[in-house]
């Protein structure tokens, strides 16, 4: 029981990372129609967003080090703990809900500029070239972040305070085993928080409106003298940075490096698929459905009778929902299926 | 350079095989005339000035910082052959016959490749520097798999290949070659180093529960720590594999909490071991306490690229290393000093093991005063050496792997740098760490004979 | 070449023939004439072929091609193992294997199209993937790759009296060994057959009602045609290839490893594929042969040979350029890459073959076609 809790708990989290890469990918397969495989490089650029502002709040004086002789080490002192030791060290530990704010802007800058500046001479052009344009566009990515970063991760603390464990256990009345960590409940109520953000502000407010008939009917509503195409620019840059915050707040859980974008991408994809395409409601239920079953199918009770099944359930699920579901869980029928 | 002519060394190839076979079997009587005649052997540098060195190195992937560590070393290494530089462990290095004129006076150049980590790449780039840039000796890697399809590949073409960085026992064990050397520790070592010191610190009465990587490397060293725990008493939970690259490995820490186990071992390296070991302690693993003990976390291989990447988290933590650049023999020293002029940091142990290889096989060629591979080959065997950074070492002659002391290290608790995450605990002398060519955990293999690719 | 006679693609089957057979002498300039890099040329010239005659034909994007490719080498290595060293049962086995792995997959996955099509073939390859690097392990030898070994069985080989002695094997036709130039030539002579059969296919009725399935499936259907077999069969055709170039890995160089079945090894196969030109016969040859080239040679270049490259320059000059192209060459060739695909389908929609067509045009002073004609690339929009 208290097992089944806590694996319950990985899928939710994990489910959570997935639903929010999905949801920006879907918004952008439905609304513009493009597959865009750079937005596996969104997510790590978010991600990176939290590194650079740890370096800038980090940037340090180097004091020589005079134990070490073989050749000059120096010890990096952060300049803002230096000059303001409470204050700076609490801003230098913060540094990850920080980044959220400073993500916002940044992601949506990259959002809208990749959509004016490249996606939107797209739209009307095959798959296959959006496929290699994005393509590119992600490799360019990576090399830039990998020229200035490196290749090893780079570890990311969750704040002190939020850096232990909760007891669920002893909340719900289990054994003293159920705990889970404070970050990643807080990553959870994240992504719900965010995913329910989009919804509603794609259900309630006229923008919103607009955009879901373009995704519906993108003639119909450009006849009807709205320009959609603004829209979508809009929504874009939303989705991109959907993507971003979901990689700030993940730096935590895992150390960011340049090529996490790509780790993320293929399974992103499926996720999509296997919700169905143009459907945000699908995209999030198959985040949660496959992170979920991935949880569930590590445990050593299920890989004792089926072997390494943990490490294709992913691309079993989807299979068999595709030939179950001929559009996933819940597409509609003709997008994206010439 | 580049220019050569491939179709006369292929053509003949048939023939000069053959000869070389000959050789082999009437041994010692023709080894002179051999020389008089002037033996023919692939990519053989004959009258000209130079001779080219292939360094093979993963520039892309999850392992390219630690590639260009070990370029870097080999750049060095060929300073200093070439008697620029301060000479680095050339001048500890005992016995040497290394002149600082490059070897058997001729200079040393060197073209590089990427290997990106996968089998089918670094072979690719393998054979390019063996066609096309006519190299004696191909050098490098950063994982396992790429060392053992390399080493392949040189064995087949016939030249020398000095494995980089590789710890499953597979390397020297059922896929050893006669044309491979590995300096190198392995997963054997890293238990039989490791088992007495967890003796020491946690006792004869521990469970443990394993992570393990699923592939070839993971399963060699799971199944030597889990030999070396046992031998002390310990027993062990449960062995789960793990998918290579999973990023969140929370579903498989979590079962950890309730098994009863009360010691965690990571085999896992690269990204794997920075995700699991930082998530492992998110999940308050360290801050546990299971049958009245602390919970401990180990992590068999440790580097100190690794431990960068999962910074706090490895505090107190023990594993094995083959080299760290805060040992105070002179041979370390020197390699740290003229690294340290020449970067401005200190060398990983990746980057000391590739420096040491080639060191070692321009030794060897002098000492054979020919490129020859089998006369190489026949140099390095049994060679005895010191003074390169792991004390009095060997070159097996049965297995081609080296046998020297393995070092136990842990993550200090107040680092002085964001190099200094490492203290070595203990210098497990050579003995304790050696086994016999046909142990079991390394059977199955066989060297066969060494070619000369002519 | 809509009107393209029997002619005109003789004259381009023999010039493509030639062209191939004379690698050695015209790649000497572009430091490529090594026997490796060609026996590449070739094999992954044959892999685009045979994926492009199901994705340029039909427009179905399969993203799981490389479980063929990695299938194909895998029979072949075990072909070694245990049959004989000769490569012509190695090839035959792998081209019939992968051949029923792709019904199989062809069979299931092609109940949907479109996208749903993609990710079905993705999920099947990434799932053999997954489970050849882990659980079969014994079959394949995971990470390390299936080897030869001194203790193999080669029964056929045993049986003819061939023993090799305490050194492995190597591969052969016949008595030729299959590694360095020959290796090539036997490369280059499979990758010219497989073109020609590309050809006879693309001009054959066959032919012509996969691309009528790609131009309109439905209005296919409506006429009371049934356009799945046609489907499945290009699908098998396709996997055919691939398994046939998987088979050429292992016969160069006898080892199979399970990262050929990798996502990234299918997308890559994509990527050639569009990189030269979806739909056109020399296209994917052409953008397989770039990729492979910018793999190897551009990734070798370190600042010691491009000081060399540019030793012509002023000191300061020379600084300054080797530090700007060094970003572009050695572990910055991926940037290459990225820049390479993202300008070619900026500038040439249609890939290279769109762009050698647009030249082509220039000197024959006629306007360039547009891009309705029956060779190039036209995926509907969605």
């Amino acid at each position: 029981m208290d097992a089944l809790i806590l694996q319950l708990l990985n899928g939710l989290d994990k489910g959570g990372a997935y639903a929010l890469i999905a949801l920006g990918l879907t918004l952008v397969f439905g609304t513009l129609g493009v597959v865009n495989f750079a937005h596996g490089a969104i997510f790590m650029i978010g991600a990176f967003c939290a590194v650079t502002l740890r370096k800038i709040l980090t940037i340090s004086t180097q004091v020589r080090d005079e134990s070490i002789t073989l050749f000059e080490a120096y010890k990096e002192v952060p300049i803002l703990e230096a000059k303001y030791p409470v204050v700076g060290s609490i801003i230098v530990d913060y540094s990850v809900p920080l980044a959220i704010i400073a993500a916002i802007p940044v992601m949506l800058a990259l959002g809208l500029l990749m959509e004016r500046g490249l996606i939107r001479h797209f739209y009307k052009r095959p798959h296959a070239d959006q496929i290699l344009v994005t393509f590119g566009l992600a490799i360019i990515c990576q090399e830039i972040i990998r020229h200035y970063f490196g290749a090893n991760p780079i570890p990311q603390a969750a704040p002190a305070i939020v850096a232990g464990s909760a007891n669920i256990g002893a909340f719900l009345g289990l054994g003293d085993n159920v705990v889970y960590p404070w970050w990643r409940l807080i990553y959870l109520l994240f992504s719900f928080i965010v995913i329910a953000g989009v919804f509603a502000f794609l259900q309630f407010t006229t923008f919103g409106m607009v955009v879901r008939a373009g995704m519906q009917d993108r003639e119909m509503v450009g006849l009807l003298g709205i320009d959609i195409q603004r829209r979508f620019t809009i929504v874009f840059g939303l989705a991109s940075v959907v993507a971003g915050l979901a990689g700030v707040m993940y730096t935590p859980i895992l150390p960011p490096d340049y090529h996490m974008g790509m780790d993320f991408l293929v399974l992103s994809f499926v996720v999509v698929v296997v919700g169905g395409m143009g459907s945000l409601g699908g995209a999030v239920l198959a985040g949660f459905l496959l992170g979920i079953l991935q949880s569930f199918a590590s445990m050593n009770e299920i890989k004792s009778i089926v072997p390494g099944i943990d490490q294709i359930i992913i691309y079993l699920v989807a299979v068999v929902v595709l030939l179950v579901r001929p559009r996933g869980l819940m597409g509609r029928k003709g997008v994206m299926e010439d | 350079m580049s220019k050569k002519i491939i179709t006369n060394v292929w053509s003949r190839r048939d023939v000069l095989k053959a000869s070389a076979a000959t050789t082999a079997i009437t041994g010692a009587p023709l080894f002179f005339s051999r020389h008089a005649y002037g033996a023919d052997f692939l990519n053989n540098p004959g009258d000209s000035g130079v001779v080219t060195l292939g360094f093979n190195v993963p520039q892309s992937g999850a392992y390219a910082d630690e590639g260009a560590d070990e370029l870097r070393a080999y750049k060095l290494a060929v300073k200093h052959l070439n008697g620029e530089g301060d000479g680095g462990m050339m001048n500890t290095m005992q016995p040497s016959e290394l002149k600082g004129n490059g070897i058997l006076g001729k200079k040393v150049e060197y073209v590089t490749g990427d290997t990106q980590t996968k089998s089918d790449a670094a072979r690719a780039s393998a054979k390019r520097m063996i066609e096309k840039d006519g190299v004696v000796m191909v050098t490098g890697g950063s994982s396992s798999g790429v060392a053992v399809a390399v080493q392949g590949l040189c064995q087949d073409a016939g030249i020398i290949f000095m494995a980089g960085l590789t710890h499953s026992n597979d390397t020297t064990g059922k896929d050893k070659k006669a044309n491979g050397f590995r300096h190198f520790f392995n997963a054997y070592m890293s238990g039989a180093a490791l088992g007495p010191v967890l003796e020491k610190n946690y006792g004869n009465d521990r469970r443990a529960y394993h992570l393990t990587a699923d592939y070839t490397w993971g399963w060699t060293q799971e199944e030597s720590i889990i030999a070396s725990t046992e031998a002390i008493g310990w027993t062990t939970v449960e062995k789960v594999k793990t998918p290579v690259g999973a990023g969140d490995f929370s579903q498989y820490i979590t079962p950890v909490l309730n098994s009863g186990a009360d010691t965690l071992i990571l085999n896992h390296y690269g990204k794997d071991m920075i995700n699991s070991l930082t998530q492992a302690i998110q999940f308050g693993l360290k801050d546990k306490q299971v049958n009245g003990k602390n919970f401990e976390i180990v992590v068999p291989l440790y580097s100190r690229l690794m431990a960068q990447g999962a910074g706090e988290n490895v505090k107190g933590i023990f594993g094995s290393t083959n080299w760290h650049w805060s040992l105070s023999d002179a041979g370390s020293q020197a390699f740290v000093k003229s690294f340290g002029q020449e970067y401005g940091f200190p060398p990983s142990q990746a980057a000391h093991t590739c420096y040491v290889q080639t060191l070692l096989y321009a030794d060897a060629c002098e000492r054979a005063g020919t490129f020859e591979p089998c006369e190489v080959v026949s140099a390095l065997e049994g060679h005895k050496f010191d003074g390169l950074g792991n004390g009095p070492t060997e070159y097996r002659a049965g297995d081609h792997q080296c046998f020297k002391d393995v070092l136990v290290v842990k993550g200090k608790e107040n680092p002085s740098s964001q190099f200094d995450l490492l203290e070595v605990v203990e210098v497990t002398p050579r003995a304790q760490v050696e086994y016999p060519v046909d142990h079991p955990m390394f059977a199955g293999g066989d060297l066969g004979t060494c070619n000369n690719g002519a | 070449m809509t009107k393209s006679s029997a002619t005109s693609d003789w004259v381009l089957f023999i010039a493509f023939a030639a062209a191939v057979l004379t690698m050695p002498i015209w790649l000497a300039p572009f430091g490529a004439n090594y026997p490796d890099l060609m026996q590449k040329f070739a094999i992954f010239g044959v892999f685009a072929i045979g994926f492009n005659i199901l994705f340029g034909l039909t427009g179905y994007l399969s993203f799981g091609h490389a479980a063929f490719l990695g299938v194909g080498s895998y029979t072949a290595v075990w072909s070694f193992k245990l049959l004989t060293m000769n490569v012509l049962p190695a090839v035959l086995f792998s081209i019939v294997v992968a051949g029923l792995f792709a019904f199989l997959i062809g069979f299931i996955s092609l109940r949907r199209s479109g996208i749903y099509f993609s990710i079905l073939t993705l999920a099947f390859a990434q799932m053999s993937y997954n489970l050849a690097y882990s659980v079969l392990t014994p079959i394949t030898n995971g990470e390390t790759g299936l080897q030869l070994s001194l203790s193999d069985a080669r029964v056929l080989d045993a049986m003819a009296g061939i023993s090799t002695g305490r050194s492995l094997p190597s591969t052969s036709l016949f008595g030729v060994k299959m590694s360095g130039l020959p290796g090539f030539y036997f490369c280059a002579v499979v990758l010219i057959i497989g073109f020609f059969i590309a050809l006879r296919i693309t001009r054959s009725p066959f032919g012509t009602m996969l691309r009528g399935i790609k131009s309109n499936q439905t209005r296919m259907s409506y006429t009371g045609l049934n356009t799945r077999p046609y489907l499945i069969w290009a699908f098998v055709i396709s996997g055919m290839y691939a398994g046939l170039a998987g088979s050429l890995l292992a016969v160069t160089d006898p080892l199979a490893g399970a990262e050929r079945m990798q996502w990234t090894a299918s997308g890559e196969v994509v990527l050639m594929t569009i990189l030269g030109g979806a739909g056109t016969l020399l296209g994917p040859v052409l953008g397989a042969a770039l990729i492979k080239y910018f793999e190897n040679i551009f990734s070798a270049f370190n600042q010691g040979t491009l000081n060399q490259i540019f030793d012509a320059l002023p000191d300061g000059l020379q600084n300054i350029v080797v530090e700007v192209v060094s970003l572009f060459v050695g572990d910055g060739w991926h940037l290459t890459l990225g820049l390479l695909f993202m300008i070619t389908v900026i500038f040439l929609p249609g890939g290279i073959m769109e762009g050698m067509r647009r030249i082509g045009g220039l000197f024959t002073r006629k306007k360039p076609q547009p891009t309705s004609s029956s060779t190039t690339a036209v995926v509907d929009p969605s």
